[in-house]
């Protein structure tokens, strides 16, 4: 209230300063059970890691008698052989995951990016993998591959072909859980793609047809790069799940045989609850919890940068308005 | 340069026709303007011409060639898209040398032919810019440069010019009208502006609904329309309708009676009635002249200008030569030739 005669109530004002500041911080009021919830759920949880990611604990010990060990845990596991091995196994994994999902799903979606009756029907068939707990996954693909019984070896036998160690064989059982992580998320790469395709702008495409683009040279000059945006995102979201997966391999292989199919996360279910070194496998999960927070801020400043971008263009177009 | 001819060319949507047995022949070289109202499948037939848009029924010929179901780019053909089309993820050069670098050609000879090419429509400055920087009649220039930098037999426009000032429309419209002396292509331009249509088509396609309405070159349609709906559309201010009967070697209406030239309205039905359209520039201002006229409102546009006012009870526009303003309020004496007197059928709205 500056200047001139003040017609609101109060009159008084102390009381109008207080009550102004009382109005700023209404919002903060409302939202403050929200953040509540939010830090008592989220961050306590992760305190209790990283503070147990410093001890050495058992589970038979209550935390407050663990032993503290500074970085131990850390230094300890850079030169664990195991632990380094799950790291390799986890990246190969997500890396060949990633880019089979990405080239199958992709091709897919260009391919059926088409006004076919029936279509909707197929594209709903196509989705159903996605739609069934990982556990129920890991159980089918572990009776398709089973060595005597399973499908692909019966199919491989009929055809008077050797039967394949699956999951048996170190050599194959890394290949194997590819397939069924493969088989489990393409459809979510198709999807996204499948949207990003549907809304491009259908007169570029025509008017590259008119300009003598072949339907190759329109997917790769055209639609590709159009889709780029979303194909980055959609890539980033895979991988940072890529890194979390448990449960279809657990059921599948349970890490083995060997180390051959032992990601990072269930070697810290092992260390767990096997070695019962709950110090080491919080140490772990922060690792993980690094590497896909990583990824997460590689995908957040690749959306402020488009961000940012967009704006600039916005800007110079209301300029060449203007001029 | 071929000639392009349509064969009874059909189109429908889902269950609606919305073109039914067209048929047109393109005389090789020539420019032709399609206009008519929205909505009267100007695109429709263009996009087919391309090949971007299924043909129903009929075929379509390019230099003797069936190309009905040809893929556009086997039809050697270039367009300008009503809305733009642009490539948003390349730069102005980028989008007008598209079509250039699919055809591998050499790397200098595509930057001359862009920077020729934007030179011409004064895009030099933003080259290196994407379309969601330019403004909206920017992106239409890029539109046109992405189809003239092409050497196509034949240059499809779905308005091109219809985002730009008057200003602007006005130079492209020249710059079109010398480009076409230029090169002798086929070129195929739709437009619902008539002055367009008028200043730069050899001729002149009129449509309504789906189905042609006259074809000719832009005199004949001004000056012998072959039914009412092209004769309302051509010419600006439009033509002026109103009714009448024949009788004696007359054509007589409220507030006018007018006298035929010998061996017209041959074909009025037997009681005579007749609809007389008459343009504003067919009146003139003549002392002896039998029509008299109280002006409701007065345009002054310099050396003439449009007066309303009304012939009976109906609505007249009238352009005069003016030597200075007419008042509001004033009466003329006006006169009009007889070979200027349009008549149409009242029913059939044929010209009589
Ligand atoms: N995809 C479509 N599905 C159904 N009807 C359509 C479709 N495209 C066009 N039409 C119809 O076809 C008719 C002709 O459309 P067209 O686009 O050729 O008109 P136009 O003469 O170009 O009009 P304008 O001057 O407004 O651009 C219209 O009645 C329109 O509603
Ligand atoms: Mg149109």
């Amino acid at each position: 209230m500056r200047g001139g005669p003040a017609h609101t109530l109060p009159k008084d004002p102390l009381m109008a300063t207080a009550r102004r500041r009382a109005n700023r911080l209404t919002p903060y009021l409302f939202v403050a059970p929200a953040l509540l919830v939010l830090a008592v759920g989220l961050l306590y949880p992760i305190g209790y890691m990283v503070w147990a990611s410093f001890l050495d604990w058992s589970p038979s010990q209550r935390i407050g008698e663990a032993e503290f060990v500074g970085m131990r845990n850390y230094v300890g596991l850079l030169g664990d052989a195991s632990f380094q091995e799950s790291v390799r196994v986890t990246l190969v994994f997500a890396a060949a995951v990633v880019s089979i999902e990405m080239v199958l799903g992709v091709g897919l979606a260009l391919l059926l990016d088409r006004q076919i009756r029936g279509m909707s029907l197929l594209r709903t068939v196509f989705i159903l993998p996605m739609m069934i707990a990982p556990i129920v996954v890991g159980l089918i693909w572990r009776y398709m591959y089973h060595p005597s019984v399973g499908v692909f070896n019966r199919t491989l036998e009929s055809w008077g072909l050797e039967p394949i160690p699956w999951l048996s064989s170190p050599d194959w059982a890394l290949a194997s859980v590819i397939i069924a992580d493969v088989w489990q998320w393409t459809p979510f790469v198709f999807i996204l793609s499948l949207a990003a395709l549907q809304s491009l702008p259908r007169s570029a495409l025509e008017a590259a047809r008119v300009d003598g683009a072949s339907e190759w040279q329109q997917v790769w000059h055209i639609k590709l790069p159009l889709m780029l945006p979303v194909l980055i995102v959609t890539a980033l979201l895979r991988l940072i799940d890529a890194f979390k997966v448990l449960e279809v391999i657990l059921v599948m292989t349970n890490g083995g045989p060997g180390l051959s199919t032992e990601i990072v996360s269930l070697r810290i279910q092992r260390t767990v609850a096997e070695f019962r070194q709950l110090g080491t496998g919080a140490a772990m999960s922060i690792y993980l919890l690094l590497i896909v927070l990583v990824l997460t801020v590689a995908m957040f400043l690749f959306g402020k940068w488009r961000e940012g971008r967009d704006a600039r263009v916005r800007a110079r177009a209301a300029e060449a308005e203007a001029a | 340069m071929p000639v392009i001819e349509l064969e009874n060319l059909r189109k429908d949507y889902g269950g609606a026709t919305v073109m039914e047995g067209l048929d047109l022949t393109m005389e090789d070289g020539e420019f032709t303007v399609l206009v008519g109202p929205s909505g009267c499948g100007k695109s429709t037939t263009l996009r087919m011409i391309a090949g971007l848009e299924d043909v129903t029924d009929g075929r379509i010929l390019i230099g003797g060639r069936d190309v009905t179901d040809l893929d556009p780019k086997e039809r050697d053909l270039a367009m300008v898209f009503q809305d733009y089309a642009l490539y948003p993820h390349m730069n102005v050069a980028r989008n007008m040398s598209f079509a250039l670098r699919l055809q591998r050609m050499d790397k200098a000879e595509i930057d001359r032919r862009v920077r020729d090419v934007a030179e011409v429509l004064g895009l030099t400055d933003y080259l290196g810019r994407k379309p969601a920087a330019l403004s909206g009649g920017q992106r239409q220039r890029v539109a046109m440069g992405r189809a003239l930098v092409r050497d196509a037999s034949t240059f499809l426009f779905d308005e091109p010019l219809s985002n730009l000032d008057a200003k602007l429309r006005g130079q492209m419209r020249a710059e079109l009208a010398e480009t076409r002396q230029r090169v002798e292509k086929n070129m195929i331009y739709v437009t619902h502006d008539q002055v367009e249509a008028m200043t730069l088509g050899d001729r002149i396609v009129v449509m309504r609904a789906g189905r042609i309405m006259q074809v000719g070159t832009p005199e004949e349609l001004f000056r012998r329309p072959r039914n009412l709906f092209v004769a309302g559309f051509i010419g600006s201010p439009p033509m002026n309708f109103l009714p009448g009967r024949i009788e004696e070697g007359r054509v007589v209406g409220e507030g006018f009676a007018l006298p035929l030239g010998p061996g017209r309205a041959g074909g009025a039905a037997p009681s005579g009635a007749v609809t007389v359209g008459l343009r504003p520039s067919a009146f003139r201002r003549a002392a002896d002249g039998d029509i008299p006229f109280r002006v409701e409102i007065s345009e002054y546009l310099g050396a003439t200008s449009v007066l309303v006012g009304r012939l009976g009870t109906a609505r007249v526009q009238v352009e005069v030569d003016t030597p200075a303003p007419v008042r509001v309020g004033e009466t003329l004496q006006l006169g009009v030739d007889p070979d200027q007197l349009h008549l149409f059928d009242p029913q059939t709205e044929a010209a009589l």
